[in-house]
């Protein structure tokens, strides 16, 4: 025998249940090569003429597919020919094998259409069941388009069981080949009145799927599921019938008004739980405006979330939160009851109750719901610590920090986060972190001491989840140094050796900002007597007598320790600020600009000091191979080449009182502060594009000949800003350490131009409208004016602040809120605005052209296809038609979606108007201009029903459907 | 609509699968395997969903109930009550009892084409079809006593 097993091999062939039992027997392992010896059994078995041997050798070829992943689609075509045996256990093994292992690319898939429509026509039942089963699953466009007639039969099916089945069936039907829907759209709305439970149903079932997807089609069935809602007593039609009223009672307020009250009272008589869940999931979804209902609705919640049962409380917790959107009330009446759910044993509870918290967190309480939050995080789960701190994180930066008040508070807190052990949240503190820095001018001392905690703790460095926060605290305490209390600690703490163990990106920032500590100190060290007259206005400026001789004390005693000199230091600077009382906000604004107090922080003693420590330091990472680290380092080392010796002489000549304009050093130290001094503020994504191009530049030309290779390309044109963080565009470390290194040479290029903007418009955002204003004439750097600038951009600054505290609202507040940096348009949330996307699809669109009998749109998939079919159809097609065109209703609302309908086939259907364009102008020569659009002479039969429908539709009235 | 019933044992071996709309089977494989992780490490006496999001899209719904040693999972979507759907694994799990009188994972194990044959009976094409656990042994056992008669598909040997 050739090809198929022999008899002998049929009679020993193994059973499924033979194969299962080698599978429970085999090592642990083995399981692959059972797996693969079986299925050279069954290649060989499934040639076999005997179809019982075919059956058991596809039904094990089943098994193995559907439990152990086997690849089958080599034996599609096994399947289709095993269907055909009239013996009923074989048909049931292929059409378990097809429905379970059948794509629709399968190729056979059109051979069983032939086998499919035998069963369904069957008298045999159970034969009928077995081939809906499997149409059910494996339903492609072609075989809907075959064997709809032949559902449509069966709808009306006198068997309950068939029915019910035929029913469910038609669902994928529609979806697959949206034609059927003209078919047997009126037979499944006969099945609404059925008096059979089960299949009213299966039918509700099927309308509530189709209304999800388009509910406006569905308005005029309303009086229907009305008259259900009111007269069903089972429980699963009552929940497909809330779930079609959650979505049509948005559509029709008269209809809302309507179903209120019977929801209500399936709310208050009903005893099941999932009933009464979706009542209220109903109520508050779809029905929020009545009151009355809502608080039923609400004292059903509540009695959800006292239950024993945790389903009822997640779900109750969820109810809450869709209630919380507009009712704000009924979360905060839960208050105790959600607080407390977030020790709850349940993950799914507590994220919940978190979710709610969250809901609630207002400007008057974020600062107690933060510290409630914060001790929850302390004992939680290592995964749910972090989920609340997400949620603390973006609450609080949620609309540019919208809900903070009180700044300092703020990024205490998040000094407070980094430490909680668990806090793997350190990406987005960093970003927090620099961001505030870059937008609250007020909160910069206080960000510089939770920076400054942050980086002399030596164990934080060994935790590798915290490094990017303390990324973040080195660039704050380099950028904004002048507010450090103690610059040579920190300098000590930017370098301390257990930095190695930070990564190179971060490292490099350290090193970045030891740099800009080190420029700072050289310059308040040679600047006494240039701050002195650049800020003669400056108020504070008398004081500065004071510990300038604390200065000469110190040097005079060379026994004195520079850090003890440090701390008289500091407290001297303190103490004018206090005298100054009230204007202390204002000082920080006009100190930040100019320093003219710390003249004298750089002793002999002290600057010997710090040279070394730079030297120590970063003298063995000269040769690393890490580039960023190298050039950095390269850089520092530089400057204190060049300005070392002479700042040396300088104190030992002058004794502090180095006459310093002399000095190269000085030049060069003033440079670089000059450039580092330049403040760095959010950037919108769009600033560039404002910036005007200087003459004689020419963009674009040799990158012409690109437009033909990238023609289609679209570069996204977000609305989502870099928030001000310095790297989050291109965020790879490379380009953010590159950042501070291109401010120093471009400075006479951005920085100028920025100042010069702020200065015409005491602004600090860039107005999209004035473009014109921006000069091309970029003064050169360390240009004197720049000097100007500043201060000038300082008494904006002043300005700003005092107009800021004229608040409008919450004058109670003791502590004045300050400037929050926003850009124009930027900061807003980008919650796009996106109309939510019309899910018009066929099916809709066949009903549409159903129901209205008017100008719907021909499904444009099937066109090709589907041209002979209908033709044949064509008749019964009108007949509906008429039947069902006679319910009117108005065009109201649909031709927006029927336009991006037009819109998505658009491509084809360009292409078939242009075909048809004749015949349709022919055929609707009197319908109406805007329509004709949407309309395609497909079948003449429809197209002549359509023009009688067309003119009845014309008059826009909304039927109330209940009346 | 449901959109897939899956039953495990408490290793992660899948006993039944059936998925509503078509999934490659590596996609239903990764999808059994992340499902399982997510249930083994949920503690005893919690409640029966799972935040699916990530693991099946923004509407999918996840229940799942422990019945012994095997998972019951339901994915479904907004279509569908989620306490609804509980009853209805409740249902599944009561005529599996009654088809083979005290159910247990062997069952399940052994008798492949009948526990699908069971499954279709309530749902079809992801809708529910028949609620009531009665009605589907009724018509389960109607399909299989017209086979009974020749139930062995390998042929006797004499």
């Amino acid at each position: 025998m050739f090809g198929g097993p022999s008899l002998m091999d049929s009679i020993f062939q193994r059973s499924l249940e033979d194969l299962i039992k080698s599978f429970r027997l085999h090592l642990p392992g083995g399981e692959p090569t059972v797996v693969s010896k079986a299925l050279d059994e069954i290649r060989y078995e499934i040639r076999s003429t005997d179809l019982t041997t075919k059956a058991a050798a596809l039904q094990k070829l089943t098994y193995l597919h559907s439990l152990h992943h086997a690849d089958m689609s080599w034996a599609a075509f096994h399947a289709v020919e095993l269907s055909s045996s009239a013996f009923l256990p074989h048909k049931r093994a292929a059409y378990l094998a097809a429905s379970l292992s059948f794509r629709p690319s399968t190729d056979v898939l059109l051979l069983l259409t032939n086998q499919l429509r035998k069963d369904l026509t069957s008298t045999n039942h159970l034969e009928v069941s077995l081939a809906l089963e499997c149409l059910s699953v494996i339903c492609t466009p072609d075989l809907a388009r075959d064997l709809s007639p032949d559902l449509f039969t069966m709808l009306g099916s006198s068997k309950n069981l068939v029915r019910k089945k035929a029913i469910a069936t038609t669902l994928r039907v529609f979806s697959q080949y949206s034609d059927a829907v003209r078919v047997c759209f009126k037979k499944l709305v006969e099945n609404l009145e059925s008096g059979d439970v089960q299949t009213v149903s299966a039918t509700v079932g099927v309308f509530c799927e189709l209304a999800l997807r388009e509910p406006r089609a569905y308005l005029p069935l309303a009086p229907e599921f009305y008259r259900i809602l009111v007269d069903s007593r089972n429980n699963w039609v009552l929940i497909k019938v809330l779930k079609v009223f959650a979505k049509l009672a948005a559509l029709d307020p008269r209809l809302a008004k309507k179903v209120v009250e019977p929801i209500c009272e399936h709310m208050r008589r009903s005893g099941a739980k999932s009933l009464v869940f979706e009542c209220v999931r109903t109520i508050l979804s779809s029905l929020s405006v009545y009151e009355s209902a809502v608080k039923l609705a609400v004292a059903k919640v509540r009695e959800f979330l006292v239950d024993d049962d945790q389903n009822l409380r997640y779900l109750g917790l969820q109810a809450l939160s869709v209630v919380g959107l507009k009712h704000l009330w009924a979360v905060r009446e839960n208050k105790e009851v959600v607080i407390r759910s977030l020790s709850d044993a349940d993950p799914n509870i507590k994220l919940q109750a978190l979710q709610l918290v969250m809901a609630m967190v207002s400007e008057d309480n974020v600062t107690e719901i933060c510290r409630v939050l914060i001790t929850y995080a302390l004992k939680a789960d290592p995964e749910f610590c972090n989920e609340i701190l997400g949620f603390i994180l973006s609450a609080c930066s949620r609309n540019v920090y919208e809900i903070i008040i009180d700044f300092d508070w703020y990024v205490s807190l998040l000094g407070e986060i980094s430490r909680i052990p668990h806090c793997q949240k350190g990406e987005e503190i960093e970003n927090q972190l620099t961001d505030i820095g870059m937008r609250v001018e007020d909160v910069r001392p206080e960000l510089v001491h939770v920076g400054r905690n942050l980086l002399i703790d030596p164990a934080l460095l060994g935790n590798p989840f915290i490094h990017r926060i303390l990324c973040g605290a080195a660039w704050v305490s380099g950028e904004y140094v002048q507010f450090s209390t103690n610059q040579i600690e920190l300098m000590e703490a930017l370098l301390q050796p257990r930095t190695n163990l930070l990564p190179p990106s971060i490292r490099a920032v350290y090193i970045q900002s030891a740099f800009k500590v080190l420029t700072f100190c050289l310059n308040v060290a040679f600047l006494p007597n240039e701050a002195a007259y650049s800020s003669s206005s400056c108020p504070i400026n008398e004081y500065s007598a004071s510990p300038s001789f604390a200065g000469h004390e110190s040097l005079a005693d060379c026994e004195q320790d520079e850090f003890l000199n440090l701390r008289v230091l500091s407290q001297s600077v303190k103490a004018p600020s206090v005298k100054n009382g009230g204007d202390t906000a204002v000082n920080h604004v006009k100190t930040s600009a100019s320093l003219p107090l710390r003249n004298d922080i750089l002793t002999q003693k002290s600057a010997d000091k710090m040279f070394t420590l730079v030297k120590t330091a970063l003298a063995p990472l000269v040769g690393s191979h890490e580039v960023e680290i190298h050039e950095r380092v390269c850089n520092i080392l530089g400057l204190l080449e060049l300005t070392q010796n002479e700042i040396s002489d300088g104190f030992s000549m002058e004794k502090g009182n180095f006459e310093s304009e002399e000095l190269k050093a000085y030049e060069i130290i003033k440079m670089m502060r000059d450039a580092f001094s330049e403040e760095i503020g959010p950037v919108a994504v769009s600033a560039r594009d404002r910036v005007p191009i200087p003459e004689g530049l020419v963009l674009e030309e040799n990158l012409h000949y690109l437009e033909t290779i990238c023609g289609d390309i679209q570069f996204p044109i977000s609305s989502s800003f870099f928030l001000g963080r310095p790297h989050s565009g291109e965020r790879d470390g490379v380009s953010f350490f590159n950042r501070p290194i291109i401010e120093v040479s471009e400075s006479s290029n951005e920085s100028t131009l920025l100042t010069e903007h702020r200065k015409r418009h005491g602004l600090y955002y860039l107005p999209s409208d004035k473009k014109e204003v921006v000069s091309c004439e970029y003064p050169p750097a360390n240009d004197p004016k720049m000097q100007d600038d500043i201060t000038d951009d300082a008494e904006d600054l002043v300005k700003l602040t005092e107009q800021s505290l004229v608040r409008k609202k919450k004058p109670s507040q003791a502590k004045p809120r300050p400037v929050v940096l926003k850009l124009d348009e930027g900061d807003e949330i980008s919650v796009a605005a996106e109309k939510p996307e019309s899910k018009d699809d066929m099916v809709s669109g066949a009903l549409r052209e159903l129901l209205f009998g008017s100008d719907a749109i021909p499904p444009s998939t099937q066109i090709n296809s589907s041209d002979k079919l209908s033709s044949k159809r064509s008749g019964k097609v009108s007949e509906v038609n008429e039947n069902v065109g006679n319910v009117r209703k108005s065009e109201c609302g649909t031709p927006s979606s029927r336009k991006s309908k037009h819109h998505s086939h658009g491509k084809e259907r360009e292409r078939r108007s242009s075909e048809k364009n004749v015949e349709v102008r022919e055929e609707n020569g009197q319908s109406n201009k805007q329509k004709s659009g949407h309309r395609h002479g497909r079948h003449k039969a429809r197209q002549r029903a359509d023009g009688v429908a067309n003119v009845v539709s014309q008059t826009p009235v909304i039927p109330d459907f209940l009346l | 609509m449901i959109r897939a019933v899956i039953v495990m044992n408490d290793k992660g071996k899948p006993r039944l699968v059936k998925f509503y709309e078509f999934q490659p089977v590596e996609k239903q494989q990764e999808l059994i395997r992340s499902i399982y992780g997510v249930l083994c490490s949920r503690a005893e006496k919690v409640s029966n969903f799972i935040r699916a999001d990530s693991i099946l899209g923004p509407d999918a719904r996840l229940v799942y109930k422990t019945y012994a040693t095997l998972y019951f999972v339901f994915i479904f979507d907004t279509s569908e009550n989620e306490l609804a759907i509980l009853d209805l694994m409740q249902v599944f799990v009561e005529a599996l009892d009654k088809c083979f009188s005290n159910v247990c994972e062997l069952d399940i194990v052994f008798n492949f084409n009948k526990v699908h044959s069971i499954l279709d009976e309530i749902i079809l094409g992801g809708q529910v079809i028949e609620t009531s656990s009665s009605e589907v042994v009724k018509a389960v056992e109607e399909a299989y006593r017209c086979s009974s008669s020749n139930s062995s598909f390998t042929p006797v040997v004499n």
